[in-house]
């Protein structure tokens, strides 16, 4: 039960993109479009899963053994980096028609902080292994269900007369803000 | 000496990070609640940025081409580890207050950027410079976001520190603003009004040669 908790909690009610800020520049730079957008939650949902994965193993199992959690920031990034080069490799080999929907987001995806903040959050929390990992799965599927949303309206946008200084970035910080609003009425529910 | 104002002003004003770029969105739209809070990343991103930028530079010989964008990452988190551990130890109540976006510098896209972008080609003093200019740019755009935000939200300047300022009770507060949607709009908003500022101020400058 707790863990469905943790999951909704991560998903919706704090959700990454609309509530805790990590994530906003894929967010608001791959959401022109409704099929890219799907290609890039989906593939930070992966990615964000297994560095949670690995980076609790690494942090648990070497850093902590040997007294040196104060490189836990060089040793995350560095997991990070090396999982998404993995994932590009095997997705080039094994798939190429998702490496072609999903490769030019890959590299994009280590400098995410979605994924970096969901590890230092697990870190922080003091979450176990399962707890990591269904925290890391929340937080993934609850950008990914923002991006859509987010995908969806702006295609809206981009056909209508917007006034010439809002067009762009500042009407769609101003959407992101008016869909953040409807998200805090989730604020309630746990 | 030209390019150092050239340096400063394309960071504060021309390519400004926040509201020209549009890079680093996660941590402008995040501690902007308060100016302690803003101030305090701007300075903490600009300290790392300057760190980074000379580093980058001065071993710009050494780093294999191919190899570039990893040692960068390595250089980054490395000063941002250091500056983590200075302010934990000399102003905690920042450290507590900026949470995981003190680490998640590492990962701010200007910081990167610069390196990738400028410091890789550039020497010492001009990487420095540049890493100023761009540094300064940020810490402003965070001041006035945080400063709009902390005056409608709380109804107060400077909150947290000996200098506040508390508007009067009549003053309404929204709490709106201090609510993540708050960041949103205050961020969208202020971009549209400079933007349209400057089209204005462009539009001037070339009405003025033809007349």
């Amino acid at each position: 039960m707790n863990l469905i908790l943790l999951f909704l909690s991560a998903a919706i009610v704090n959700n990454f993109v609309l509530t805790r800020f990590l994530g906003i520049c894929p967010f608001i730079g791959v959401s022109r479009k409704l099929e890219s957008a799907v290609s890039m939650g989906i593939a930070v949902t992966f990615v964000l899963t297994l560095s949670s994965a690995v980076s609790y193993m690494v942090y648990t199992f070497f850093l902590v053994p040997l007294n040196m959690q104060y490189l836990h920031i060089i040793a995350f990034i560095v997991i990070i980096a090396a999982l998404v080069q993995v994932v590009e490799m095997f997705l080039k080999k094994s798939s190429p028609t998702l490496y072609s929907a999903m490769g030019v987001y890959l590299p994009l995806i280590t400098t995410n902080c979605a994924i970096i903040g969901a590890v230092l959050i697990n870190m922080n929390e003091g979450f176990n292994f399962i707890e990591s990992v269904v925290h890391a799965a929340g937080a993934g599927l609850g950008f990914l269900l923002a991006i859509v949303i987010f995908a969806g309206l702006r295609e809206r946008i981009e056909r209508s007369d917007v006034p010439q200084a809002f067009r762009g970035f500042p009407i769609a910080l101003v959407a992101a803000g008016l869909m953040s609003i409807a998200f805090l009425g989730f604020s309630g529910l746990i | 000496m030209s390019y150092i104002t050239r340096y400063l002003k394309r960071g504060i004003i021309s390519e400004n990070p926040i509201f020209v770029q549009a890079i680093a969105l996660c941590p402008a739209l995040a501690v902007s609640g308060t100016v302690f809070n803003g101030l305090g990343m701007g300075l903490a991103t600009a300290f790392v940025l300057l760190l980074t930028n000379v580093l980058i530079s001065a071993l710009r010989g050494f780093i294999p081409q191919k190899a570039r964008i990893p040692c960068f990452v390595v250089i980054i988190a490395g000063a941002v580890t250091a500056v983590n551990m200075l302010i934990e130890a000399f102003i905690p109540v920042l450290h507590a207050n900026l949470g995981i976006f003190l680490p998640l510098i590492a990962v701010n896209c200007i910081v990167l950027a610069r390196g990738e972008s400028f410091a890789f080609k550039n020497g010492l003093v001009r990487s420095a410079f540049d890493a100023l200019g761009m540094g300064l740019g940020f810490t402003i755009a965070m001041v006035m976001l945080s400063a709009i935000r902390e005056i409608l939200g709380f109804g107060t300047l400077f909150r947290d520190t000996a200098l506040v300022i508390t508007l009067p009770e009549a003053f309404p507060q929204t709490i709106l603003f201090i609510l993540p949607p708050g960041a949103f709009i205050t961020l969208g908003v202020l971009m549209a009004a400079l933007r349209y500022v400057a089209a204005k101020r462009k539009l001037k400058n070339e009405e003025v040669p033809q007349s």
